[in-house]
């Protein structure tokens, strides 16, 4: 089943083609990855999905309906949630209050309800704090309930906003970049977390990543992106192996069989 | 080393001498000679200059670790300061200066010199009294934690009280009265009283809230039985204000009362959702403007309504303007956002103003003849009678936004303020949530007009300048954004305290500027500043699990 299709997608800022023509499918339930050097409109191509910019061509369809410059509040309902690249918390609310405004379009009481403290607002209130207490535990983050958000180590604001984006509800999660800044031991963790989430919660993951081991360990599809076009897709193996990958990442004579024949994982070359 | 040192300690004397002159020339301090503070020769001017030394003193200490050198680098920044003021009493005794400045009179000099004039004697006085102000401001740095604490927030306790003379000598019974005051501000007996009982009181304050901790497990009396009694006391307290505050007093809790609730109202603007509004004023104008079109028979159609018809009339009008307002500037954030705010305020005002509107809002003249409320028989007529209006009033916007802030709608408004972007990925819209915020504060801004038309009975344009949203704006930094005790503490001093002492009111902007840039640098945050508060629902369980600042890792962990 396809949940996510983009065809012709084309995104231009003024000169700059920020992305060309773009295909992509995302199939449910898989963790599918996109990559691409630096500037390769792998962000402008998240920005597209969530409604923040509009493209200049193409269209964007989402459980099979189409989603092409829907406002971002809106897509973010139809259950399209996402993190950034630098963690945009919050910062100066609670921990809990994070996930609770993610859970913004799933309370349902009136002004007056909340004016006047009537048993429908509070069994919606009680009902919202449970789901967000069990998604801080669900993401490791229990018992931190009432920390301000700024406070937090850089690697547990990570999983918060993974928690803010799970308060959606969301089917489909964009993951910009996730393992960024982290050391060994916290970039394994979170590799579970991601696993955990589609295997536990069902949620579709498309992912922008530079870690090559993170994205060859995790990913069921990659797609490659340069100068916003997509140049490969495939399984991580036939992506490490396609030539016009590794000429993208390491320069022209990479590719005709002077350099490695497969993409180098860190720590290989 | 000693050559840096002196030279910081003479740059900060320099620095606190420059001050001085500002403040003496621009006519702060002879102004205030009059004023006596405490018996017959600690003036306000006095205590202002003996303060300025103190604080030269304290700011070249406080580099320090040890008394050894705080102490004597002080003194030394104190004696700058004190030349500097003499050679100002110089400057003006024997030059004349008044064609360009008009407060260097000769009268000045004597101020400046503590009463001993441009000349020897009054340069020894100067100095020496530059002497104990450095020894007392280093020696109170020296203390141990809460004592200079404690001494400071004293004395200031016992300079207010000296000041408010006027005002709370004929609320208190007579005996206290004619003990603690003399002629002209306290007598020497009540003020050392004064100061003793205040210390003693700021020691309790302190060690109970060293205690806070421990107390609070071991109380006999859980919170959620204290903190309603606490409250009903308080409600008691501030309904009785009619009876014990003259007419004069009541009219000032009342002006207090308007700015309260315009606080309340750009606190959901500004300190909830973020947004910064520089038009304040608009709201009230057109909340004061409708009540007086609807219930005067000079102006419009010449109909008259009752005050409450009226008053719903005036805040679903004002609500209709906050969305008027709100809907151009949706896109508009910061800056931009607060200069197209700061444009419709104008707009307002020169609305009033114009000859066009003339025959429906009275132009310059304004609207007289502002109806009064009355229930049953009873005409709510005086200061007195409307504070309890007023205090209902503040009480309903209170509760209201103590509601707001604890539901989904309160949340949202955080999150726009927090990142407007991220706000809208969460399924956020961005229209109604701002536009709920405008509007819900614009209500209050509304009533508060309402109010404000009917008590004084007349409005002109004259009442509706920047100076107001100013004004508001101003007492939210000074309360703390987003904290609604804030908006009370923060009307009480900018508000209530320069209504009763009506020196201040020519240097009332002056003040400010000070104020505000003093907290700006200390006091971010504001007096009273809005903690994360825990969820009332879940308070109970929660109590237990107290955040310990250690355990809080900052930055990347």
């Amino acid at each position: 089943m396809v949940l996510l299709e983009t065809s012709h997608l084309t995104k231009r800022f003024g000169g700059l083609v920020a992305l060309r023509d773009v295909d992509l499918v995302v199939q449910e339930r898989a963790i599918h990855s996109v990559i691409g050097p630096n500037g390769a409109g792998k962000t402008t191509l998240f920005n597209c999905i969530t409604g923040f910019l509009v493209p200049d061509a193409g269209d964007i369809r989402f459980s099979g309906t189409s989603i092409t410059g829907l406002r971002p509040d809106l897509v973010a309902r139809l259950g399209i949630a996402r993190t950034y690249q630098n963690i945009r918390l919050f910062r100066h609310l609670s921990v809990l209050d994070n996930v609770l405004i993610g859970l913004h379009p799933h309370i349902n009481y009136s002004l007056l309800d909340a004016i006047l403290r009537t048993p429908r607002y509070r069994r919606a209130e009680r009902a919202a704090e449970r789901e967000a207490r069990e998604l801080l535990a669900f993401v490791g983050l229990a018992g931190k309930e009432f920390f301000t958000a700024a406070n937090l180590p850089y690697g547990d604001q990570r999983r918060l906003e993974i928690a803010r984006a799970l308060a959606l509800r969301p089917k489909l999660l964009l993951l910009d970049e996730p393992t960024a800044g982290m050391n060994p031991h916290e970039t394994e963790e979170m590799i579970r977390l991601i696993r955990r989430l589609r295997d536990e919660r069902g949620i579709t993951i498309l992912l922008i990543e530079h870690d090559m081991k993170v994205v060859m360990n995790i990913s069921d599809v990659v797609t490659v992106l340069d100068f916003g076009e997509k140049i490969a897709e495939g399984t991580p193996e036939e992506v490490r192996r396609d030539p016009r990958v590794i000429e993208a990442y390491l320069g022209r004579g990479a590719a005709s069989g002077l350099g490695p024949s497969t993409l180098p994982l860190p720590g290989e070359a | 080393m000693i050559v840096r040192a002196a030279r910081r300690a003479i740059f900060i004397g320099l620095v606190a001498g420059i001050a001085a002159w500002h403040l003496s020339l621009v006519g702060l301090i002879p102004a205030f000679a009059q004023r006596r503070l405490v018996g017959d020769t600690l003036t306000f001017s006095y205590a202002l200059l003996i303060a300025l030394l103190a604080l030269a003193a304290f700011a070249t200490g406080r580099r320090y670790p040890g008394a050894a050198q705080r102490i004597p680098w002080g003194i030394l920044s104190a004696l700058v300061s004190s030349l500097m003021l003499f050679l100002l009493a110089l400057l003006v005794t024997h030059l004349n200066l008044r064609q360009i400045l008009l407060n260097a009179t000769p009268e000045l000099a004597r101020v400046l010199t503590f009463g001993g004039g441009a000349s020897g004697a009054g340069l020894v006085r100067l100095l020496l009294i530059g002497l104990l102000a450095g020894l007392f401001a280093g020696g109170l740095s020296a203390l141990p934690r809460p004592w200079g604490r404690v001494i400071v927030s004293a004395a200031l306790m016992t300079l207010l009280l000296g000041l408010l003379r006027d005002v709370l000598g004929p609320l208190l019974p007579q005996v206290v009265t004619s003990f603690l005051y003399g002629t002209a501000g306290l007598s020497l007996a009540g003020a050392v009283v004064t100061f003793l009982l205040a210390a003693v009181l700021f020691t309790l304050r302190w060690s109970l809230r060293a205690n806070a901790v421990t107390a609070r497990a071991t109380a006999a009396v859980p919170a959620t039985v204290r903190q309603p009694v606490i409250q009903a006391l308080l409600l008691l307290i501030l309904a009785s204000v009619p009876l014990w505050a003259g007419l004069f007093l009541s009219n000032v809790a009342d002006f207090v009362g308007f700015y309260i609730l315009m606080g309340l109202g750009l606190n959901l603007v500004l300190g909830f959702a973020g947004l910064l509004d520089l038009g304040y004023v608009a709201f009230f104008a057109v909340g004061a403007y409708t009540m007086a079109v609807l219930t005067s028979p000079e102006v419009g159609q010449r109909f008259t309504l009752d005050f409450w018809v009226a008053l719903p009339i005036a805040v679903v009008t004002t609500v209709l303007a906050g969305l008027l307002v709100g809907l151009p500037v949706l896109r508009m954030r910061g800056d931009y956002l607060a200069i197209a705010t700061l444009g419709f305020g104008e707009i307002v005002r020169l609305l009033v103003l114009s000859d066009w509107l003339k025959p429906y809002l009275g132009g310059a003249q304004g609207v007289t003849r502002i109806a009064r409320p009355s229930i049953a028989s009873w005409r709510i007529d005086s200061p007195q009678e409307f504070y309890l209006l007023v205090l209902i009033s503040c009480l309903f916007a209170w509760f209201l936004s103590v509601r707001l802030r604890d539901s989904r709608l309160g949340r949202s408004w955080f999150a726009i303020r927090e990142d407007e972007h991220v706000a809208q990925a969460m399924g956020i819209n961005r229209v109604t949530v701002k536009l709920s915020a405008f509007a819900i504060g614009a209500s209050f801004g509304g009533l508060s007009g309402a109010l404000f038309a009917s008590l004084v009975g007349s409005v002109v344009p004259a009442s509706f300048s920047l100076l107001v949203s100013i004004n508001v704006v101003a007492l939210l930094v000074l309360g703390g954004m987003g904290s609604l005790p804030g908006v009370v503490v923060g009307a009480l001093a900018l508000v209530g305290l320069p209504e009763l002492l009506r020196e201040f009111q020519e240097y009332r902007l002056l003040v400010y500027g000070i104020v505000l840039i003093a907290m700006m640098l200390f006091r971010p945050a504001g007096l009273l500043p809005e903690r994360i508060h825990r969820r009332e629902l879940e308070e109970a369980v929660e109590e237990a699990r107290e955040i310990a600042p250690a355990e809080i890792a900052t930055g990347r962990g």
